[in-house]
């Protein structure tokens, strides 16, 4: 079915938004703790925050809409969230008029924060508190770059709902909450309080919700009174029924349900800012009851005012590395479409290939979107995700359905609670709905090789950050190099780990999250938060960067220094202090003289097999305080250019500043023997130990143009997952179009490209990142 | 152990024959065809490729160079070699870190090649693809083809065989047994045209598609369409009505003619014999496959980009700077 004209409308209204900055929800936040005396629970007074800021805010029914409701006062507003992170007067000035993911901050918003929001909440958010409890030793690492952290502007998050909304109504999650109050046994379990104060969080929490809706319900009802289009009305009159009914009650069709889930997305994405914005997960078998093929073009609609929806949202503004770390509109919301059903059979049905549609025509940022393939899935369905992918907007990701079950059992998941589980944010795994997975922060393996290089002492700022391993120029073999490499790895993973040890707990304490918790098995049972252990799986993930790079400054290493002796540790030190100046051809030696990692190549393979083995021994397994443990994941975001900012010249010819490699991509250019070799290459690794890796691979479109080609494209994907390779994604688009669009980026505006993880639009990057997606192996020729 | 002298073994090679393919590039063509877009296979010597762009201009093949084949050229930080006096001692080769200066063949065992071919199995298996052995021509180096067949057949690994037939019949029956599919090519009908165009003449090869027909081995026959060399109508009759006069045939193809060669030949330091000649269109290549049509010869099209040795297609990408 073609667009509507409503669609095509909304979509533009969306398209043509600005970003801007609101201080709605700061201003009416601030407003409700200054009336609040403070006798109360956290987890109450964060609930009542929550349900005053529902009854206040804004609401608006877009011309034509059908899915009703946004995070700001209008589409494309951005909430902030001061008791996380309050933003000064100079964060306010940068965000409106940085380059790249900047805010429009309108003099109103900076005045709000001038007199209201800075002077109650400066010394009070929780990245105040959190970088007031780090230590000296974190903080000297963390501003070197070795590694980043997540929680320092925003909340964790990382999870995905389950199908749990279809069929409950939120009187239903009410009813369960006072149910376990009655059974809080107050004469044996010592915490029988802190249950009671977290359930009864989460009841004045659902009823915030239905509140919220009723707000709209009778906005709608007043709206159709006065709406002379009589067409206009009734569609009105259904959006008053429709949030008369959801989220109080089950959804009785499919605009219930897309409503019902659109207001907890709103609900979750208000309560806090947690980082991957919430997402619906395994989209096509949650609304497989609601879909009537009968009324195909109905449905198709509103699955476009759904998909809008979520353009509207950008991600909340963040300053600093957390910025860098992450420099992108894009919340990640990942809808998952394909895959497994519970009970092992093929998930995929005839809502599958509907939303396919609807990510073809609606081609929007967001949401993001993948297709997970399991063996049993048919080969039109990965084909016509395929013919998605050819036209080259970067969506939707391809994931191993089957690998990612294998994954989540390994780390102590049912297999049926496996099977509602999905991929998230860029990659990472998790139990849909029954899981709190919190991504922690990127880990610079590269930075860390080189304070090994240098005896713990970082060359960029001459401070001594890691213990003293050694003299770079006394290693005598590469077995001594890489044992100094994982004794310093050990101590910044220690010190990582011990901050957030600590930050996991402030947030338990300060800032629960009890609507989240009421949607997330087990809190409700529990009576514990989301932040706190209450989910049935807690997960703590730190993200390896780097590690293509690694083995190729390794492989250098190794071949050069102590094989062929061509030259000297001493020397090779020297030439990296200089970045090359004056070695050019020795620089030339290690970029084309040298294994290099993605060619099929067990020389230089195994040397990033070995560094991802002692990254997976120093971090899978430790015990994190919400009685799960820490695992890996390797994905970058956009954090390989800010680590490879912060990191000097590395062994493998790489010039100080420039980007790390990126996922478990080769480094840029270094893969030069096709995507099968780069894809044997990159399934050496265990990825059934991680939490989800991210490969990139940048096609030209010449490479899929025919029926002939998309079939083979097929099988190479299917081969990558039979090899267990984790996720793949794909750039189709050509070099020149890429230098093109960043000559003249006002032609080349809507030219979304895969980055990591994600898609965005090429001209929102930055030069960096522009010329380095350019710099990514195109597979010509093939 | 067999050694043979190939310049690039290339994966994930799709337009070679049925699913995921590994090829396998021979040095050394009996013919010359003016479009041939391999113009580094051409000798069954190793030949010295420069690519100037990735030249840093640092000087130490002049250095190195024991004939003094080699100076500054006029372009600044570039320079020129005299093939005469080459040697092909490798000495500037092997010293050229930048990857400036290599030789297009190399001498490899047939394990070395299995190796890089056994590596791919997994891509066979799962699109049903196989390894195509193109050039150059395979047939130049009959041993090593052989052995290299009997290699393939001996781990079910699927082969075919990239030829333009001009092979003596012997060679041909001798291996026929190994090939699961010849990509035959056909490029004119007439023999004095065959000869100027090509360097030989075509009777052999003629010859040499009837019997394979005959004896019913599975042959694609593939048609470059070159814009001003065969793609007349009295040609392209010619070749359909030979092509109708065979006892069967797996498939015929055209492909279409493409100029991405040339700088190929600027690194070789050659002439290319077509600068002017441009690609065929949509409309020419199916007028094309019209003829065909008539004759009741059903033809796949397809355009540049693709394809094969002696006919279309290049070998490895790195030829182009």
């Amino acid at each position: 079915m073609p667009i509507t004209e409503r669609v095509r409308l909304l979509r533009q209204q969306s398209l043509d938004a600005r970003e801007t900055l609101t201080s709605e929800r700061a201003e009416l936040l601030t407003a409700f703790y200054q009336q609040e005396t403070g006798l109360l629970s956290t987890p109450v007074q964060r609930a009542r925050a929550f349900a005053y800021i529902l009854e206040h805010k804004h609401i608006a029914i877009s011309p034509g809409e059908l899915i009703v409701g946004e995070k700001g006062d209008a589409p494309k507003h951005a909430p902030t969230f001061p008791e996380l992170c309050c933003h000064s007067l100079e964060d306010l000035d940068i965000l409106d008029s940085r380059e790249k993911t900047s805010f429009r901050v309108a003099p109103a918003t900076r005045l709000a924060y001038e007199q209201t929001v800075i002077p109650y909440w400066r010394g009070r958010s929780m990245r105040e508190l959190i970088l007031s409890e780090m230590t000296e030793e974190w903080k000297a690492a963390y501003e070197a770059g070795i590694f980043t952290e997540f929680m320092e502007q925003r909340a964790p998050g990382h999870t995905v709902l389950d199908d749990k909304i279809y069929h409950k109504g939120m009187l239903d999650f009410q009813a369960e909450i006072e149910r376990r109050l009655e059974q809080l046994d107050f004469l044996n379990d010592p915490l029988a309080y802190d249950r009671q104060q977290e359930l009864r969080a989460m009841h004045i929490a659902a009823a915030a919700l239905m509140r919220f809706a009723e707000r709209y319900a009778a906005l709608a009802a007043e709206m159709a009174a006065a709406e002379p289009h009589p067409q206009r009305r009734l569609e009105l009159e259904k959006i008053a029924r429709v949030c008369h009914n959801v989220p109080a009650h089950a959804p009785a069709d499919l605009h219930e349900a897309l409503q019902y889930y659109w207001f907890v997305h709103l609900g979750v994405t208000t309560e806090l800012n947690t980082w991957d914005a919430f997402c619906p997960g395994k989209l096509d078998q949650h609304l497989l009851p609601f879909y009537d093929p009968a009324h195909r073009d109905e449905a198709e609609e509103l699955l476009h005012c759904f998909w809008i929806k979520f353009n509207n949202q950008p991600a909340p503004p963040k300053v600093g590395v957390t910025a860098a770390e992450s420099g992108t509109y894009t919340d990640f919301a990942q809808i998952n479409i394909g895959g497994l059903r519970p009970d092992g059979s093929d998930g995929v049905n005839e809502l599958s290939y509907l939303l396919l549609d609807v990510i073809e025509d609606m081609r929007l940022l967001q949401p993001s979107s993948s297709v997970q393939v399991s063996k049993k899935n048919p080969d039109r369905f990965v084909r016509r995700a395929a013919r998605i992918i050819r036209t080259g907007f970067g969506q939707p990701s391809v994931f191993n359905s089957d690998l990612i079950v294998e994954e989540l059992v390994r780390m102590g998941k049912s297999i049926t609670d496996a099977r509602c589980g999905g991929s998230s944010g860029c990659v990472e795994v998790g139990a849909f709905g029954k899981e709190a997975y919190i991504l922690t922060g990127y880990f610079n393996l590269p930075k860390v090789l080189e304070l090994a290089l240098h005896n713990g002492l970082d060359p960029r700022t001459g401070r001594q950050l890691g213990p003293q391993t050694g003299d770079g120029r006394d290693f005598a073999s590469l077995d001594e190099v890489f044992a100094a490499f994982e004794r310093q790895m050990r101590h910044f993973l220690d010190i990582k780990v011990r901050g957030n040890q600590v930050i996991e707990r402030l947030y338990a304490q300060h800032m629960p999250a009890p609507f989240l918790s009421l949607l997330t098995d087990d809190c409700i049972a529990r009576g514990q938060d989301y932040h706190a252990g209450g989910a049935r799986y807690n997960t703590t993930y730190i993200q390896g960067v780097g590690i293509g790079t690694m083995a190729d400054a390794l492989a250098s290493i190794k071949k050069h220094v102590f094989e062929e002796r061509t030259l000297s540790m001493a020397a090779l030190l020297e030439m990296l202090a200089a970045d090359f100046a004056g070695h050019e051809r020795p620089r030339q030696m290690f970029l084309n003289r040298t294994p290099k990692y993605g060619n099929d190549d067990d020389y230089a393979d195994d040397l990033m097999r070995r560094t991802f083995e002692a990254y997976l021994n120093a971090v899978d397994g430790r015990k994190n305080n919400r009685g799960g443990e820490y695992h890996v994941n390797m994905l970058p975001t956009t954090c390989h250019v800010y680590f490879g900012s912060v990191t000097g010249a590395t062994p493998d010819g790489r010039r100080a500043g420039t980007p790390l490699s990126e996922g478990v991509s080769p480094v840029q250019g270094a893969d030069r023997h096709g995507p099968t070799a780069v894809v044997r290459s990159v399934a050496k690794m265990d990825h059934v130990r991680t939490g989800g890796t991210l490969l990139n691979q940048k096609f030209t479109p010449q490479v899929l143009a025919t029926d002939e080609g998309l079939d083979k494209f097929v099988q190479l994907v299917r081969t990558y997952f039979r090899l267990d390779g984790h996720h793949i994604q794909f750039n189709v688009v050509d070099a020149a179009t890429l230098k093109a669009a960043q000559a003249n980026p006002e032609q080349y505006r809507s030219l979304i490209v895969r980055v990591a993880g994600y898609s965005d639009y090429f001209c929102d990057l930055s030069k960096t990142l522009q010329d380095e997606i350019i710099a990514r192996t195109e597979h010509e020729g093939f | 152990m067999q050694h043979g002298t190939i310049f690039d073994i290339k994966k994930y090679s799709i337009h070679d024959g049925p699913g995921i393919r590994t090829t396998v590039f021979f040095s050394g063509c009996p013919l010359a065809c003016w479009w041939c877009h391999n113009p580094e296979s051409h000798s069954p010597k190793p030949e010295l490729i420069y690519r100037a762009a990735r030249c840093q201009g640092c000087g130490a093949c002049l250095a190195v160079c024991p004939q003094d084949a080699i100076a500054w050229g006029s372009e600044i930080g570039k320079v020129v070699t005299d093939r005469e006096k080459c040697t092909r001692c490798r000495a500037c080769v092997d010293i050229c870190y930048a990857g400036a200066r290599e030789f297009s063949g190399y001498s490899v065992t047939v394990d070395e090649v299995m190796a890089q071919v056994s590596r791919e199995i997994p891509f066979y298996d799962q699109s049903g693809g196989g390894v195509t052995f193109s050039g150059g021509e395979p047939l130049m180096q009959p041993r090593f083809l052989a052995a290299l067949l009997r290699a393939c057949r001996a781990q079910e690994i699927h082969t075919a065989v990239d030829t333009s037939g001009f092979a003596t019949w012997r060679v041909i029956e001798r291996m026929r047994g190994d090939v699961d599919l010849f990509l035959y090519d056909l490029k004119h009908m007439d023999s004095a045209r065959h000869c100027q165009v090509t360097g030989v003449p075509n009777e052999l090869i003629l010859d040499n598609l009837r019997r394979l027909s005959a004896k019913g081995a599975r042959c694609l026959v593939r048609i470059p369409l070159i814009p001003g060399i065969n793609d007349d109508a009295e040609n392209l009759s010619a070749s359909a009505r030979f092509l109708a006069s065979l006892p069967g045939l797996a498939g015929v193809e055209l492909m279409g003619y493409h100029d991405l060669a040339q700088a190929k030949y600027q690194a070789l330091g050659r002439e290319y014999a077509l600068p002017e000649t441009k690609p065929p269109g949509e409309a020419e290549m199916q007028a094309a496959a019209d003829i065909f049509k008539s004759i009741g010869i059903q033809v796949q099209i397809s355009f540049g980009g693709a394809h094969a040795h002696h006919g279309t297609s290049q070998a490895a990408a790195p030829a182009v700077p």
